[in-house]
């Protein structure tokens, strides 16, 4: 007999417990965000397609020496570089990523040697092409420069 | 009103009743949502009106343009009848209900008894709807809810007996008009037997297992049943049960504010009013909710059990120790 009133005993506590866990949850602040309206900001190691570090002045640090281009594994990275008249180094004139291919693998980030390459919190990517994924870097460069 | 011919006055609460139980229905389903929302740690309906109030009106819109399909082998008779008849239940038992000292449609003296008297058809109005839709999840979730029905609908009426003792009266503005102030409100022990606050709890379990809330909506356990009794609704029929279910949450919680927590009267003796009604039996409907999203759903042997098991002795030791302490003091 005391064994049942002691079941209901504790069974209404608990009860009471799990009103007080769902009440303190109630009136905490909500966690999730508001997608469209607000965009989220992604966390730092977020891998979304690579893109061109600016240095101070908001140039690039490539130096156009293809290791990129060669260690990429499924070859989405096409580089262009020449060297102007009269300077010591190779400048940067073209650099297409075909996203459609690319793994995320980050190997051209980590061959880079100048550490020119970083991956972009890009992750609203949506198009009716294959052809609206091949990103031309540089020009995204110049872009975020303006 | 009373120079008025009656005919006004049965207007005026079928218009006011009807209008009362359509837009409760849609603000509660919009608190259910919000509550829901923000014990789970989100926000709830946000886009459609401020704060998403309109949400449930613009679900309205859409339930009532849906076309009614009855299903080809569904009893054609049961099947539209069961949708109405919940609603009727739903929108009759405020007849009685004392929303304000002047405000109630019909002030008899059996109030109580009448509220419990076809708020009991609803369960019918769940049988027919699960049997005439031929539809095997229908038929167990109404025998499921006819069986919870059955059950809860004892200890539930040993407390309201009990009450009456108590009271002396069933007319329910007569009840309000005893608990004129917080000390006299009949949940405390001191006013009349000792184990008040257990027949306040059993009371409001009852009712939720009445209503087919959560943590007792096994007639709807989505889970097992797909939607049950409502399984084959669509549209407004489906509408109309939605609209029935919370009518009958609203009555019990108005019913349990006006037996135990005073219905109209303000606690601290200001200003008695609508306000005070409407403010106890919202907060008994926002515990309602608190309970479904804290609880999982019972099963049915342990519904059962806890009705025959513990409700029955415990509403039943309450009547014997009301009527001891009623005879001795």
């Amino acid at each position: 007999m005391s064994g049942y009133f002691k079941e209901i005993f504790d069974g209404g506590k608990s009860l009471l417990v799990g009103l007080g866990i769902t009440f303190k949850q109630m009136i905490q602040p909500v966690v999730t965000e508001r997608y469209p309206r607000t965009a989220p900001k992604m966390p730092p190691r977020y891998r979304g397609h690579i893109d061109l570090v600016r240095d101070e002045e908001g140039n690039n640090k490539c130096i156009a020496c293809g290791m990129c281009q060669r260690n990429c594994p499924t070859g989405c990275i096409t580089i262009k570089g020449e060297k102007p008249e009269g300077a010591k180094k190779k400048v940067l004139t073209f650099y297409r990523l075909d996203f459609t291919t690319c793994s995320l693998c980050g190997i051209c980030v980590e061959s880079c040697p100048t550490d020119a390459l970083e991956f972009s919190k890009e992750y609203n990517l949506a198009g009716y092409s294959a052809g609206d994924f091949v990103f031309d870097l540089l020009k995204r460069c110049e872009e975020r420069r303006r | 009103m009373a120079e008025l011919p009656e005919i006004f006055r049965v207007m005026a609460y079928v218009g006011g009743i009807m209008a009362f139980v359509g837009l409760n229905a849609a603000f509660l389903v919009w608190m259910e949502r919000k509550v829901a929302g923000h014990i789970q740690r989100r926000i709830g309906p946000k886009e459609v009106g401020p704060f998403g109030i309109l949400q449930s009106l613009a679900d309205g819109i859409k339930l009532m343009s849906k076309q009614l399909v009855v299903p080809a082998k569904a009893d054609p008779i049961l099947y539209r009848v069961a949708p109405a008849l919940t609603m009727i239940t739903a929108v009759m038992v405020f007849v009685v209900i004392p929303f304000g000292p002047a405000l109630v449609a019909r002030d008899i003296n059996i109030g109580l008894l009448l509220i419990f008297a076809i708020a009991s058809v609803n369960v019918l109005a769940l049988l027919i709807g699960g049997w005439g839709s031929n539809n095997k999840y229908s038929v167990i979730s109404a025998t499921r809810a006819v069986s919870q029905n059955v059950a809860y609908e004892v200890p539930m009426l040993i407390t309201v007996v009990t009450m009456v003792m108590i009271v002396g009266s069933m007319n329910l503005n007569e009840i309000v008009g005893q608990q004129g102030n917080l000390l006299q409100w009949y949940i405390f022990p001191w006013n009349g037997s000792i184990l008040l606050p257990v027949a306040f709890v059993i009371f409001f379990i009852c009712s939720l297992a009445e209503t087919n809330r959560a943590p007792f909506d096994l007639g709807e356990a989505e889970s097992e049943l797909v939607a049950g009794f409502h399984t084959e609704y669509g549209g407004m029929g489906f509408g109309l049960f939605f609209l029935g279910e919370y009518g009958h949450v609203f009555v019990g919680c108005a019913l349990a504010s006006i037996l135990f927590l005073g219905g109209w009267q303000c606690p601290f003796g200001w200003m008695p009013g609508v306000h005070w009604m409407m403010i106890k039996t919202y907060l008994l409907i926002f515990v309602v909710m608190w309970i479904r999203w804290t609880y999982p759903r019972t099963t049915l042997y342990g519904l059962l059990n806890l009705s025959w098991k513990v409700m029955v002795p415990f509403s039943l030791a309450v009547l014997l120790v009301t009527a001891a302490m009623l005879k001795v003091f």
